[in-house]
């Protein structure tokens, strides 16, 4: 199962070194991570994408606990929350593909952010499920090249 | 206006530093220029590894945190097994590297080493200065990230042009971190339900570590049991945390654990473990690790507590405060039949040796060093079997008398690490027992102990073997001694036989002892050993080392075969 854990660490130097070091040297894996400073900008706010079952979630975040940097974690799986990524993809799509890209475009809220002569560039920013869906569809008209962001997320309730 | 080099000493001083360990170069000159004129004792070793440790050794005999200095690159990369020997103990210990100047970190400078990206993984924090007016803040969390919580290294990397630099800023005494407050006081709940406990519990076990010497808690544990009448076990970095002479001592548990103990733990109804971290060289196999008792934890670190073993009642707390919270809620108990039980296991299986005639068995010898002793002197190991049977044939009484790698089983670390124990601790003897492998790893301390007129008693239990290595070979790898062997290879036809008690293995250590300036005496029979060890105790200006030419392939037992149960103990090879 994958887990979605939260840090907020110090923004300084080397944290970020500290954390994936300590994960991977743990011999755990990461799937995602994001990390941006918050409306504090002596701090950071981290997103990771662990995946493991409950008991190596819960060393996993004794041992984040642990680090002088790392103000504080939390494991937004047992409970709601938001969890938001942002793609973009370039499709191939030449004058007659275009408007069924865009139709797949609207449906989604994904913005254009780009028309070349064959190709057409997309950003959307949505759930993990809701881009899958998206990717899926616009599949047929070949994908040429996708970033994803990585997913960043919020407790719904409380913070 | 202060240096950084200043600022160095002054966090120092302030942090009540007596004594510092390592080796000067190029990116420290300025600190150690600036330590040339402080009231700090400075101490030359002969390789950053045996600063380390002895920083490590001085840090674990007194409780105080060990401090050593080293350069950059090369300086800094042979401290990293010290780091790790320490980080995995939890042992206090502050590192401080020289780094290449600011402007050139990341050029491939002359002795630059990403120091940082090296040590992450084996300190418990570390920092790159790099900002003069950063220094006495960091000088001061150092102190206090290495002390407080689970202890540990810290490492201060300081470029050269850093320790130049002047600042005004100055050393707050108790810095602020407000992300790190380890818990001190157990909830009052959980207390609450551990006495509860053990008040119903019928056999109640407490497994003791190296928690409670780290945490100078062994009044609170011996306190707790004494009153509540619960047998006492640890774990070999527990050693001294409970006296061994008790009547409640079980003594150590483990792969090599003593009989009773181990079977204790596999009938124990409630285990309460105290400052231990169910290392797997104490819990053989897991799933079957003291089945029937329901598991208790007091450890001021939160991870340790169900990493490997499931806990039913976890106490997050300093085990000192935990335990004094614990005494007064624990009532009297009479256990009669669970103690006559347990006295019925080590009366039946007491540790055993061939002592037959013509034999120099290497538990003979730590028996003989605990007579001559008399059990007061701080003992200090290498790895292998020779810290297995100065485990189970020297008993501590008191902590921070038994000081050994436990989790990194690190060879070489006995002799630096008594070095760093003596000067911790002058008023008190400091012996040494290793083995011929492990004391060739930085024997090169011995000038330091020679010139600083330390009288260590340094046994080397010569066996020519790396033994323990020998020993798996033996019992598992249908006895190959493959790269065991510390002989010479098959002698020629025309090479004479050497006569008895002559060296027929490399170094001679007995020379090798005297061209270090100190005194070697070499045993090849029984008798020889009392008077041996004697004269190297009476002997108050040099160290001593004696060499004992035991047993060659003398097995310690028991032994729980790697994932086995703790109640599956081999005695013998068969």
């Amino acid at each position: 199962m994958k887990h979605i854990v939260t840090l907020l660490v110090e923004n300084k130097p080397g944290v970020l070194a500290r954390i994936v070091g300590l994960i991977s040297g743990r011999g755990y894996n990461i799937e995602g991570l994001t990390v941006a400073p918050t409306h504090d900008p002596e701090v950071s706010k981290m997103t990771i994408e662990v995946p493991g079952d409950d008991r190596v979630l819960e060393q996993v975040t004794k041992q984040l606990n642990k680090l002088i940097d790392v103000i504080k974690v939390a494991d937004l799986t047992s409970q709601r929350f938001f969890g938001q990524e942002m793609i973009l993809v370039k499709v191939a799509a030449g004058p007659e593909q275009r408007r069924g890209v865009l139709d797949i475009a609207e449906i989604f809220g994904a913005v254009v952010l780009g028309v070349q002569a064959s190709s057409m560039t997309l950003r959307l920013a949505d759930s993990p499920g809701r881009i899958a869906e998206f990717l899926d569809l616009v599949k047929p008209f070949r994908i040429l090249d996708v970033s994803r962001s990585g997913m960043i997320a919020m407790p719904a309730d409380g913070i | 206006m202060r240096t950084g080099a200043q600022c160095v000493i002054d966090g120092l001083i302030q942090a009540g530093v007596k004594t510092v360990f390592g080796i000067p170069g190029g990116a420290v000159l300025d600190l150690y220029a600036a330590l040339y004129r402080a009231p700090i004792e400075f101490v030359l070793t002969r390789h950053e590894q045996g600063a380390a440790h002895m920083a490590d050794g001085y840090a674990r005999a007194s409780g105080k945190p060990g401090v050593c200095i080293v350069t950059s690159g090369p300086g800094a990369t042979n401290t990293v097994t010290g780091l790790a020997t320490a980080f995995m103990d939890g042992i206090p210990v502050v590192c401080i590297t020289g780094q290449v100047p600011s402007h050139m970190i990341g050029n491939d400078a002359f002795q630059e080493a990403d120091t940082l990206g090296i040590t992450r993984s084996v300190t418990k924090h570390n920092y790159l200065v790099r900002d003069v007016d950063d220094l006495p803040r960091i000088m001061a969390e150092a102190f206090k990230i290495a002390t407080i919580g689970r202890p540990g290294p810290v490492l201060i990397d300081i470029p050269k042009d850093i320790q130049r630099a002047k600042t005004k800023a100055v050393c707050t005494s108790e810095p602020e971190l407000r992300n790190y407050k380890p818990t001190i006081r157990g909830h009052p709940k959980q207390v609450a339900k551990l006495a509860h406990a053990i008040n119903s519990a019928k056999r109640p076990l407490i497994l003791a570590g190296g928690g409670v010497i780290a945490g100078d808690a062994s009044a609170e544990l011996t306190a707790v049991a004494r009153k509540a009448n619960i047998p006492v076990a640890t774990t070999l970095l527990g050693l001294g945390a409970f006296p061994e002479t008790d009547p409640l001592a079980l003594r150590m548990v483990g792969m090599h654990g003593l009989v009773a103990a181990n079977l204790a733990i596999s009938h124990c109804d409630l285990l309460i473990s105290v400052g231990a971290r169910f290392d797997d060289r104490v819990t053989g196999k897991v799933s079957e690790f003291a089945p029937h008792a329901t598991i208790a934890h007091i450890d001021i670190d939160p991870s340790s507590i169900s990493k490997s073993i499931e806990t039913d009642i976890p106490v997050v707390g300093h085990v000192k405060y935990v335990l004094e919270d614990l005494l007064k809620l624990v009532e009297p108990m009479d256990r009669r039949e669970w103690l006559s039980q347990l006295a019925e296991w080590k009366s039946k299986h007491p540790l055993s040796y061939n002592g037959s005639e013509g034999r120099l068995p290497p538990q003979y010898v730590i028996e003989t060093l605990y007579r001559v002793t008399e059990g007061s002197a701080i003992v200090v190991t290498d790895v292998g079997q020779h810290q297995m049977w100065a485990a189970h044939y020297y008993l501590y009484r008191e902590p921070r008398s038994f000081l050994s790698s436990g989790g990194l089983g690190t060879m070489g670390y006995g002799l630096p690490a008594a070095i760093g124990a003596q000067m911790a601790r002058p008023e008190k003897r400091v012996a040494v027992i290793s083995g011929d492998g492990s004391i060739q790893m930085n024997f090169q301390e011995m000038v330091v102990a020679v010139e600083h007129r330390l009288p260590l008693v340094i046994v080397v239990l010569n066996n020519r073997h790396l033994g323990m290595v020998r020993q798996w070979q033996a019992m598992f790898y249908n006895r190959e001694y493959a790269a065991s062997v510390l002989k010479p290879k098959g002698r020629g036809p025309n090479e004479k036989v050497l006569p008895p008690c002559t060296s027929d293995y490399l170094p001679d250590f007995v020379r090798l002892a005297e061209a270090h300036g100190a005194v070697g005496i070499r045993v090849c029979r029984p008798e020889d050993v009392e008077p041996a060890l004697r004269k190297a105790w009476v002997e108050r200006e040099r160290p001593t080392l004696v060499e004992c030419l035991v047993e060659e392939e003398e097995n310690v037992y028991p032994m729980v075969p790697p994932g086995a149960s703790l109640s599956e103990m081999v005695h013998s090879l068969a």
